[in-house]
């Protein structure tokens, strides 16, 4: 029996795969609901198990499915004839020229299979980390070069040393799964097509640090996620790798899914805390770092999926192995994101140094519109915006730091002509306004004002003394905010107004009742 | 849902309460669990968590109000939330909101459109769920298809 494989990713179900499944399913082929292959653009993608390897059929509706299901059960040969073939999976040019460290079992394996995981690698890198002492787990991320995917780029070896050195009664676990930034998905997919990695990665960090308890904080947007984690951690629980002596090596580690309910800001580390002790998400003041003082007042690693998802992997092939990847200080591949108004968005993983030209251009095709592009942000709406005229600029947290810019967690949101940037920069104020968790004074109470001077620049109001304060608004979030939310929102606003200034000489709308300056 | 005496409301209530009073912070997932069950947190839910969780009943309406999910009110019969963050803006997601909820301010108070922040989807946007499921490439003319028959 020939075994179809249809995505059950949010995004291919978004356009239809749930409809196209149910339809295979009814014509009587069965189906394995794998993750994607982060061609999102082809989604749904069908993929046909043939002696040559899996074939592929791009955007396939319902309707296309009684058709496809009888050239599967009885042309076989006509597969890759077929007009909606993408030919073989594995060599399309768009997957061969990445370097799948991460992503290297997503779409490949079927997400709900401890067995299709082991046979693909998966728990090695437990296996060899249980016979390690913790400071020897420890020394081995470090050595990796392995930083905080989750856009701080914090060395993730030095913060579970610290948690590994800190004596308490209880030291506990936290993945960061709270992937709220508009043009990231890397966590979500990764945890839908492979969940294991994350179980594997936390059980790993639990023994590194001497943890005997994690939690992952999931946001509720993400169900499919929460369903596909939870059905991975049961059926880990039912196999020894959680729990009670785990594989025999005496290590007891019990994990969690917590769902998030909606709040922006917990994203941000401490209010994520707070928020699975139960309380309103709101940040909380540093010293002490959670690696010291974290939830419940314990020893904490907050790491983020991507992450925690890195290190079996380094466990398994030894750190060195993960540091001769990359460039400079940042170590290792980056999954990056495509995201916004781009002809071929997903996912494309790459060591770091590529250029955002190659990603936007050359992987990413381009605009979905068609029209020339004006304007990328990259690291999410609390990072800058950058012209084409920095297409050149390597990915690289360093290189993009000293440009203005910073990597973040390599989510790449690409817009054409059309954008208003006075209207982008608007909205990261916005943003800032709705998702404020309202504990410091600049964030809850700068972002409102900064909502009301660009709507006077923007409706030519004394356009040059509103930017002057908006310059000093922006100065005093950056400088006075307790967290990188209010920190950074200037960010956007700031680049916005420096490669775009054009956007922001408006003249006036004629409109006199309101507007000026009251300072 | 809505045929549920309060007295019966009441008692489902703890029961969901205490199901999970042993958890740690387990405030959240008890609303979470009262959502699910009843679709939104009424004023009696927020004194009964409260008593049974040993939390005061300010700091149970503190959580309830700081987190958009947790409702207050009986949801209507339809939502509709679209995504209004960059990566959607970027294919239109400012202008399919502002036409979604013109068109629905016409049937009335049955249905809800909402603005989200992300939805992941953001290689595929404009992105948005309705009535909880997600869809991607969303266009006036597939919201029209989609709310078909709403209202009437």
């Amino acid at each position: 029996m020939t075994t179809v494989y249809v995505p059950g990713d949010a995004a291919a179900v978004s356009m239809g795969a749930d409809e196209v499944a149910a339809s295979f399913e009814a014509a009587g082929v069965s189906t394995v609901r794998n993750g994607s292959r982060g061609m999102l653009w082809l989604e749904p993608l069908v993929e046909v198990a043939t002696s040559e390897g899996r074939v592929g059929f791009g955007s396939v509706g319902a309707g296309d499915v009684s058709e496809l299901a009888d050239v599967v059960s009885r042309r076989p040969q006509d597969l890759l004839d077929h007009p909606k073939s993408i030919g073989l999976v594995a060599e399309h040019p768009w997957l061969v020229r990445q370097q799948r460290v991460s992503f290297a079992r997503v779409g490949l394996v079927d997400p709900t299979s401890v067995s299709d995981y082991e046979a693909h690698g998966g728990w090695a890198g437990l296996r060899r980390a249980l016979g390690m002492s913790p400071r020897e787990v420890v020394d081995e991320v470090t050595e990796s070069g392995l930083r905080g995917r989750g856009g701080a780029g914090f060395p993730a070896g030095i913060k579970w040393k610290t948690v590994l050195e800190t004596e308490a009664d209880q030291k506990f676990v936290a993945c960061n799964f709270d992937e709220g930034d508009s043009g990231t998905f890397a966590d979500r997919m990764i945890v839908e097509g492979d969940p294991f990695t994350l179980v594997e990665g936390m059980t790993i960090a639990a023994h590194a640090v001497g943890a005997s308890e994690g939690y992952v904080y999931v946001r509720s947007e993400y169900p499919h996620a929460v369903a596909a984690l939870r059905r991975a951690i049961d059926t880990a629980y039912t196999h020894g790798f959680l729990g009670r002596d785990i594989l025999g090596s005496g290590l007891t580690f019990d994990l969690h899914v917590r769902v998030g309910a909606g709040a922006y800001i917990c994203g941000e580390e401490s209010s994520m805390l707070d928020s699975l002790e139960g309380r309103r998400g709101e940040v909380r003041a540093k010293p002490p770092i959670p690696a010291v003082s974290g939830l419940f007042g314990r020893p904490t690693a907050v790491n983020n999926v991507l992450t925690l998802c890195a290190v079996p992997m380094i466990l398994a092939d030894g750190g060195a192995a993960y540091a001769a990847l990359g460039t400079g200080r940042s170590r290792g591949t980056q999954v990056f994101q495509l995201a916004g108004n781009i002809r071929q968005g997903g996912i494309v993983e790459l060591p770091f140094g590529v250029t955002l030209g190659e990603l936007v251009e050359d992987y990413g095709g381009g605009t979905l519109s068609g029209r020339p592009i004006r304007a990328v942000q990259v690291g999410g709406p609390l990072a800058a915006y950058l012209p084409p005229e920095q297409f050149g600029l390597p990915m690289d947290y360093e290189a993009f730091a000293e440009a203005g810019a910073m990597v973040g967690h390599g989510g790449i949101v690409v817009f054409d002509d059309t954008v208003d940037m006075a209207r982008m920069a608007r909205f990261a104020m916005e943003f800032c306004a709705a998702e404020s968790c309202g504990k410091c004074t600049p964030c809850r109470i700068g972002s409102a004002r900064g909502v009301e001077t660009i709507d006077r620049i923007i409706a030519g109001h004394d356009v040059a003394a509103n930017l002057v304060l908006l310059d000093d608004l922006c100065e005093t979030l950056t400088k006075g905010s307790l967290c990188a939310m209010g920190g950074l929102t200037p960010m956007p606003v700031q680049s916005a107004l420096r490669h775009w200034p054009e956007d922001f000489d408006r003249v006036s709308t004629g409109s006199t009742s309101e507007g000026g300056v009251d300072a | 849902m809505a045929s549920t005496s309060a007295t019966d409301r009441q008692a489902l209530v703890h029961a969901i309460a205490t199901q999970h009073a042993a958890d740690r912070g387990a405030l959240m997932p008890v609303l979470h669990d009262v959502m699910d069950e009843f679709g939104h947190i009424a004023r009696e839910d927020v004194v009964a968590i409260a008593a049974v969780l040993n939390l005061s009943v300010a700091d149970v309406h503190g959580v309830v109000s700081f987190y958009k999910d947790f409702r207050t009110t009986p949801p209507p019969t339809h939502v509709v939330a679209l995504c209004r963050a960059e990566a959607c803006q970027s294919v239109g997601a400012e202008a399919l909101y502002a036409d979604t909820r013109a068109r629905a301010s016409e049937l009335g108070d049955d249905v809800e459109v909402d603005e989200v922040f992300c939805l992941g989807n953001c290689a595929l946007g404009p992105s948005g769920t309705i009535d909880g499921r997600l869809h991607g490439r969303l266009s006036p003319e597939r919201i029209e298809a989609l709310m078909a028959g709403w209202g009437s």
